[in-house]
């Protein structure tokens, strides 16, 4: 048996194994690390100690300015957005139960594009600033992911969701989304056009404090939300009918985790743009490392999740110094091929 | 499930009024558009061009875009329907398999990388590009223990579609000089393409058609499987080859030629399997004729829909096609899952 941590109080209650304890500690400790290294490396080099020595407060003034003026926040965003939408594709995989699922694949991502390119797009003085609040671009891209994950829950309420169909409703979303956004690109201000393309692709070039204070209340509000309701992820990974035998109503949760699920994309990609894989690798790996009993695996994706992005980001800006090459490319470089490995493994399933 | 036109009469005349119909979209192609142009001008263009702005226009842009869209679409439907008989998979089409993906990645590159401008090379990159990504997908749809099956065939094509063009946009965003101009053919479309730059890439078009005719009995045989096939004397991996050397010819040229355009290759070979029935011999033709005129109608109401603003073809298509895929995916889904 293994050695377990329970914590019930009412209406909550977790379990965690102690090993995936010790596994996310670990994990934790990463992250930090990440975020140092990549807080420092630019530019001009930050020793990790240095920086750890600025967010305690001790550092020079001039380590100070350069760090949070103009590091720290794109770190944020890619720390953020990476668990978002980790979490997000970890509460997919439950609630579809198909192992392949993630906000990108089956759309959602796609969605949230057309919207915040929309916004980018219309709501702009034709230079470089927007004409309405910052705010409104991850509603507008939480609507745009709403609006696709509406139309994908009324086509399956029919026959439901198998995980043959979910991938070519997705695929024919994911078409039929490009397509808008190519036309909202090519009809606004050509100046655009580069921008919207780098936002497409994911990248967090040019994050700043602004951005950083939108997303963080979407994340402060939501993540804890849905650790909250783990137990009820649990359940439904075990199908219909078991989980509607432990009592639990399957078909409210369902809903709950889907707009939970979109909520968390939405506000990803408003800034971050459309950084792929995140959604299906980290809560795969996740998996590997903590098993699957979501106590343990969300906060693993979430922690993966953000290493991953962070990563991404770090290399993309130091690979080709000259250059920026967006994240989101990193991602479906690493992602895709373990994509294709999942999918030559899953040949007994499907 | 009996087809709309059940007697060779009835398909000869659904031919022949392809053909037409093909023909009349063609002339309205030419003289619709900003700006209107009336059908005997179009005529006089021709018989005595007298070098005013009207035969100017027809004669630069309006005939050359035509041509390439009904080339591209024939090609499209075609290759299309070549790769839902090889792979037995009605949703398999060039866009859907990563085809489209490929030919885009390979030009991005050449155009990035190595300055290529000339259409013949970035053709020929087009060719590679196909190719490689048809052997990828077909490889990894038919990797592990139960073979190739529709599902694994199109996981992998969009495990690879997702890779390339995540790799295009990055090559992309890295070379922002090219990107304004590269933008506008990455979505698909048959404007501003002058008749000198498409010419090349005909004959490879044509010869792919004509080897697709060549191939249609056969492919009806390969239909029923292929241990029937071999039973019955074809050589399956000869046919399959020769497939795709069809697939690669026709959905990397019209790549080349005008961008990745999407669904014509799935939407267009169905409709006509329900007009026509399996029989390849019918089926290759009507893709060739109809394919063509889906694409002219794409083009033509992505003139007139927006004053002064063009929709590239490439938005229409997907406009007009994604209901009937999200269609076709709730029809077969359920029996395939």
């Amino acid at each position: 048996m293994k050695k377990m941590w329970s914590w019930r109080v009412k209406g909550f209650s977790m379990l965690v194994e102690a090993k995936a304890l010790w596994t996310l500690i670990i994990l934790a400790a990463i992250a930090l690390l990440v975020v140092c290294v990549s807080v420092g490396v630019g530019d001009m080099y930050i020793a990790p100690q240095d920086v750890l020595k600025v967010f305690l407060g001790w550092g020079n003034a001039y380590h100070t300015l350069v760090v949070e003026t103009l590091r720290l926040p794109r770190v944020l965003i890619a720390l953020l957005s990476g668990a978002g939408l980790a979490v997000s594709g970890a509460i997919l995989q439950a609630v579809i139960r198909n192992p392949l699922a993630s906000p990108d694949l089956i759309g959602i991502t796609g969605g949230a594009t057309v919207a915040a390119v929309a916004v980018l797009t219309f709501f702009s003085d034709g230079a470089t600033s927007l004409v309405v609040p910052l705010y409104w671009v991850p509603l507008a891209a939480f609507g745009g992911a709403m609006v696709v994950a509406l139309l994908m829950y009324l086509l399956s309420l029919q026959q439901g969701i198998t995980p043959f169909r979910l991938i070519l409703l997705g695929i024919g979303f994911y078409t039929a989304m490009q397509a808008f956004t190519n036309l909202v690109i090519l009809l606004g201000p050509e100046i655009r056009a580069v921008q919207s393309k780098t936002w497409i692709t994911g990248s967090v070039y040019g994050s700043n404090w602004e951005q950083v204070m939108i997303i963080l209340p979407w994340m402060a509000i939501f993540l804890p939300l849905i650790f909250f309701f783990a137990r009820h992820l649990n359940v439904q990974q075990l199908g219909d009918q078991v989980a509607t035998g432990l009592g639990g109503s399957v078909h409210r949760d369902r809903v709950l985790f889907l707009f939970l699920s979109t909520a968390l994309t939405g506000a990803s990609v408003a800034f971050a743009g459309g950084i792929s894989f995140v959604g299906l690798l980290a809560p795969h790996a996740a998996r590997k490392l903590v098993g699957s009993s979501y106590g343990a695996l969300l906060p693993a994706s979430a922690l993966l999740g953000s290493i991953y992005v962070m990563l991404a980001d770090l290399l993309g800006r130091t690979l080709y110094a000259a250059h920026e090459i967006p994240a989101g490319v990193f991602t479906a470089v690493i992602g895709a091929p373990y994509f294709i490995y999942l999918l030559i493994q899953s040949r007994n399933r499907t | 499930m009996k087809e709309l036109a059940y007697s060779p009469g009835w398909k000869w005349t659904g031919l022949i009024g392809g053909v037409l119909l093909v023909g009349l979209l063609m002339v309205v192609s030419v003289s619709v558009g900003i700006m209107r142009i009336p059908f005997d001008v179009v005529i006089d263009s021709f018989t005595n061009f007298n070098g005013s702005n009207q035969h100017l226009i027809i004669q630069t842009t309006r005939v050359p875009r035509t041509l390439i869209a009904v080339m591209t679409g024939g090609s499209l439907a075609i290759a299309g329907a070549m790769m839902q008989a090889l792979t037995r998979n009605p949703l398999a089409s060039p866009a859907t398999l990563g085809v489209n993906a490929g030919a885009s990645l390979f030009i991005v590159i050449g155009v990035s990388f190595w300055g290529m401008t000339g259409i013949s090379s970035l053709v020929s990159l087009g060719f590679v590009g196909a190719a490689i990504a048809s052997f990828a997908v077909y490889f990894l749809g038919s990797a592990g223990r139960g073979g190739l099956t529709p599902i694994k065939l199109t996981l992998a094509g969009s495990a690879i579609w997702a890779l390339f063009s995540s790799l295009t946009q990055g090559l992309l965003i890295m070379n922002e000089k090219g990107l304004e101009e590269l933008l506008f053919w990455l979505t698909g479309s048959v404007e501003g393409r002058s008749l000198e730059l498409a010419m090349p890439v005909f004959p490879f078009m044509v010869a792919g058609f004509i080897l697709a005719f060549l191939l249609s009995r056969a492919v009806n045989i390969l239909m029923m499987g292929d241990d029937v096939a071999v039973g019955l004397g074809v050589k399956t991996g000869f046919i399959k080859l020769m497939g795709s050397v069809v697939i690669v010819l026709l959905a990397g040229g019209a790549v080349a030629v005008a961008g990745p355009i999407v669904f014509v290759g799935l939407v267009v070979p169905h409709m006509v399997r329900w007009a026509v029935g399996t029989d390849h011999r019918w089926v290759f033709p009507y893709c060739l004729v109809y394919g063509a005129a889906m694409l002219l109608v794409a083009d033509i109401s992505g003139r007139l829909i927006m004053n002064q603003q063009e929709i590239p073809v490439g938005v229409m298509t997907a406009l007009i096609g994604t209901p009937f895929f999200i269609y076709l995916a709730m029809r077969n889904g359920g029996e395939r899952a």
